[in-house]
């Protein structure tokens, strides 16, 4: 059994140690705001934070995640940060299909808990690692830079 | 700013940015199966045999044979089978499904049945093509005495290429038994066409098809004809079963076994007098891939727009869809017209070239205004706003200027300024919503006052529960959380059309503001009231004949101005984007971020298009780029500098003023981005997308030239 830390709570997954996380985790956890769109580490739909940092989960297998801190958009979504990001992403209606944005949330936070006034070419940066067909990024690099600024203390 | 275009939060907000919103991957029901196509690997074979190993309890493989209605696909006409029978047309043509709980075991079995195929020729080369699907021709004027009359004739061949759909949620659909009954739910853009198509394979009534639309991942076309083609198979796969089955594409067969932008090849003769374009011969070949899916329509389109926004009086358009043996291709934003405004923007700029004319003087002595004819015969009846929109993007990004002084440059860094010009019809082409579609919406007010809008119409990331919405609202004067509105399930709502052709909002928009108007006047506080509204064409129209590609094409016309500037190292042949601006005449915008998103997301679509998204096929029909890393769509760091503004131009016949907007942003990027090449590179050209590896071509001819 691989025993890590999902969304703060302590599991363990008897799948194969090479499964991918991203199986794992939608498949044996019912995490369905993990998405699939590639499940070669290009799209970022998948992306978790997994101890701090951002990683296609699509990439990740189980068994090198023991003792691991995995986060997804389930157990983000309970933040203060969240629910910054939340109205942030809002205001400016960065969210179309909606299937890129559990990992590009995710994305987000990892620019900002790196650096809590990120330029817009870092942002740009940021979130280079999930692609986005709807919104020409415009309005999601927009509501990173909202959420940096509305947000001042929290990250 | 109207009122309405101020943005309110997306009614799909809150379900998407917190992963609730469920896709249909994300549905798992009890005893449901997993289903796997096995497709043909030979690009036209007769299949001589199928040898199919034992299968494990609870497996099995459905085929042609357990198709109890039709073995093929209603789309416009019905030439492609559910499951193959004797021959396969591309690589990819669906053979048979296997179906079981586990999803490994089925993979494995499909790695284990056997199809001996008797190969024959296949055609890839669309210009080598002896099979004409459609073939149409419309003429104006005299184009034969403007050629005898002309100072100067001058004739060029544009290509285009392929390009993938890439919506980041592939394609997926359930298929489960009900008492008698199927219900399909899944990804789709249009419900109505997978009851249409469902209907006849399974050969069912009408009544006993149910089709759900879930949560869609994106959709731009292709979302629009291919759901229809995948819920057949699976709905065999379920009714053989008598379980649910669910059928989700991996990334890479999405992308090399579903339907992509047709390639073109657009032949353009003109005929120039005393310095102006007196006729125009057009000539073009879409590539309609192993079916015809909607390759009529999509060539109507491209051939309708073939003279862009110029007024050609002595026009003659030939064009074919034709067959080859790859994917067939079907719906893409744009539907036709970015080959077609590719290859007149990029003419017009060459004719003014020869000429010794500034490109964009001499585009400008030649636009359509108010009044002015069609290509069709019929009228551009509305205020067309090109000059307003051109004198801004010059003041944006001092076009002229920087198009002069770009043109003698030195160094390893040039830098290079396109400019297009383009519109694009609003809604069906022709006549087809009156005569086939026939819309009807319905509203309906519960006892507690609240609103439901019922449509077909589908939210595919466009905005459109949230636009619908504020539309039916701000009629009757309510707020927007008084305004239910649910995924479409065909059980509960009427036929209101596909959701496709920018048409939406323009014309089912304006269907429930009538509607709307009219539950204002009868609204009872407290009592269930339905209304429903069925379509009424403009009354200013010229009826659309088909026969003669004669008439209004479309009410309307959205209008656009896009500007790029590169910048290309000569050393290494990398060309980076420095800016690109679109000015949008989308009517009046319904919401403002919404239509900015769409605006943006299209632009870039559009720039991907042009620059660096190539399907590339090999010599046996397979194609060889079939994931993300290999077929590159734009990335957050690739275009930092995207600008767009939107005009108001309110439309009289839309609702609120709005008209189509969808679609418009995708036409006009390729030839703006090409000619910004063409600009910096000191050279003409005349392909789309034009990739590193052209400039790479274009940089050794310079060399090896001197």
């Amino acid at each position: 059994m691989v025993r890590f830390i999902l969304n703060g709570t302590e599991v363990g997954s008897t799948a194969l140690a090479n499964e991918r996380l991203l199986d794992v985790l939608r498949n044996e956890f019912r995490l369905s705001g993990v998405k699939c769109g590639c499940k070669e580490g290009e799209c970022g739909a998948c992306a978790v934070i997994l101890d701090g940092r951002l990683a296609n989960s699509c990439m990740v297998a189980l068994g090198s995640i023991e003792g691991s801190n995995v986060l997804t958009i389930e157990g983000y979504r309970t933040t203060e940060r969240f629910a910054v990001l939340n109205k942030a992403y809002a205001i400016v209606s960065a969210v179309q299909c909606g299937f890129c944005i559990p990992g590009m949330i995710l994305a987000s936070e990892c620019i900002l808990a790196r650096n809590p006034n990120p330029s817009e070419a870092e942002i740009q940066t940021g979130i280079s690692g999930n692609l986005c067909r709807c919104t020409g990024y415009k309005a999601i690099v927009a509501a990173i830079d909202t959420a940096a600024k509305e947000g001042q203390g929290l990250w | 700013m109207e009122t309405i275009s101020k943005s309110i939060k997306k009614k799909d907000h809150d379900s998407k940015v917190s992963g609730r919103a469920l896709y249909v991957d994300d549905y798992v029901m009890d005893g449901m199966l997993y289903g796997r196509l096995l497709r043909s690997s030979k690009a036209k074979a007769r299949i001589s045999n199928i040898i199919i190993p034992e299968l494990p309890d609870g497996y099995l493989v459905v085929d042609n044979h357990d198709i109890p209605g039709e073995n093929c696909v209603q789309i416009i006409l019905a030439d492609m089978p559910v499951f193959a029978e004797e021959t396969v047309e591309f690589v990819g043509d669906p053979i048979l499904m296997v179906v079981g709980p586990d999803f490994k075991e089925v993979e494995r079995i499909l790695q284990r049945i056997v199809v001996l195929y008797e190969e024959l020729i296949p055609i890839f080369d669309m210009c080598k093509s002896e099979m004409v699907f459609f073939n149409y021709n419309y003429a104006k004027g005299d184009f034969d005495k403007a050629l005898e009359e002309a100072d100067h004739v001058f004739e060029e061949t544009f290509r285009t290429g392929h390009q993938e759909h890439a919506y980041i949620e592939t394609q997926g659909i359930i298929a489960y038994p009900n008492c008698g009954r199927m219900v399909i739910s899944g990804s789709m853009q249009c419900p109505y066409y997978v009851h249409t198509a469902v209907t006849k394979a399974l050969g069912y009534d009408a009544k006993d098809v149910q089709i759900i639309q879930e949560t869609t991942g994106g959709g731009f076309g292709g979302k629009e004809d291919f759901p229809s083609i995948l819920a057949c198979q699976t709905a065999a796969a379920a009714l053989k079963a008598d379980r649910p089955v669910k059928v989700i594409f991996e990334r890479r067969e999405d992308i090399a076994f579903t339907s992509k932008r047709h390639p073109s090849v657009c032949t353009y003769k003109v005929a120039v007098k005393d310095g102006m374009i007196t006729g125009m011969g057009i000539d073009v070949i879409l590539n309609g891939g192993a079916y015809t899916t909607l390759s009529p329509v999509v060539l109507q389109r491209a051939m309708i727009c073939s003279s862009g926004v110029y007024k050609i009086d002595n026009l003659q358009v030939a064009g074919r869809s034709v067959k080859t043996n790859t994917i067939p291709n079907g719906a893409f934003r744009g539907f036709g017209s970015p080959q077609t405004i590719f290859a007149i923007e990029m003419m017009m700029d060459h004719v003014a070239g020869k000429l010794g004319i500034e490109s964009l003087e001499f585009r400008e002595k030649h636009m359509v205004k108010k009044g002015d004819a069609t290509a069709t015969s019929g009228k551009y009846y509305f205020h067309v706003p090109l000059p307003e929109m051109i004198q801004r993007i010059d003041e944006l990004t001092d076009y002229r200027a920087k198009r002069k002084l770009y043109q003698q440059q030195e160094g390893r860094y040039r830098k290079g300024i396109g400019l297009a010009l383009f519109l694009h019809g609003c809604g069906f082409t022709g006549s087809a919503e009156g005569e086939l579609i026939k819309p009807v919406v319905r509203i309906r007010k519960t006892t507690n006052d609240k609103v439901e809008i019922l449509t077909g119409n589908t939210d595919m990331g466009q905005g459109l529960k949230t636009t619908f919405s504020k539309i039916v609202a701000e009629t009757l004067d309510i707020s927007n959380e008084q305004v239910l509105i649910e995924n479409p399930d065909t059980a509960r709502v009427p036929d209101s059309g596909p959701t496709v052709a920018s048409r939406s909002i323009m014309t089912v928009g304006a269907m429930l503001q009538r509607a709307a108007g009219k539950l204002k006047q009868i609204w009872q506080t407290g009592e269930e009231q339905i209304i429903e509204e069925n379509y009424v064409a403009p009354e200013f129209m010229i009826p659309f004949a088909l026969q003669e590609f004669r008439g209004d094409a479309y009410p309307t016309y959205s209008w656009a101005v896009n500007a790029i500037e590169v910048e290309i190292d000569t050393l290494t042949a990398e060309s980076k984007i420095l800016g690109a601006w679109g000015i949008y005449d989308v009517g009046v915008p319904i919401d403002l971020n919404i239509i900015q998103g769409q605006m943006q997301g299209g632009f870039l679509q559009g720039i991907g298009y042009a620059s660096i998204e190539q399907i590339d096929y090999n010599a046996q029909g397979i194609i060889r780029n079939n994931n993300f890393s290999d077929y590159i769509i734009p990335t957050a760091m690739d275009v930092p500098n995207l600008v767009t503004k939107i005009i108001n131009n309110p439309y009289s016949h839309g609702p609120y003023g709005a008209k189509g907007a969808g679609e418009l942003p995708m036409v006009g990027a390729a030839p703006a981005y090409v000619e910004a090449m063409e600009n910096a590179l000191g050279v003409c050209l005349n392909k789309a997308p034009f990739t590193m590896a052209d400039t790479m071509w274009v940089l050794q001819e310079v060399l090896n030239n001197g």
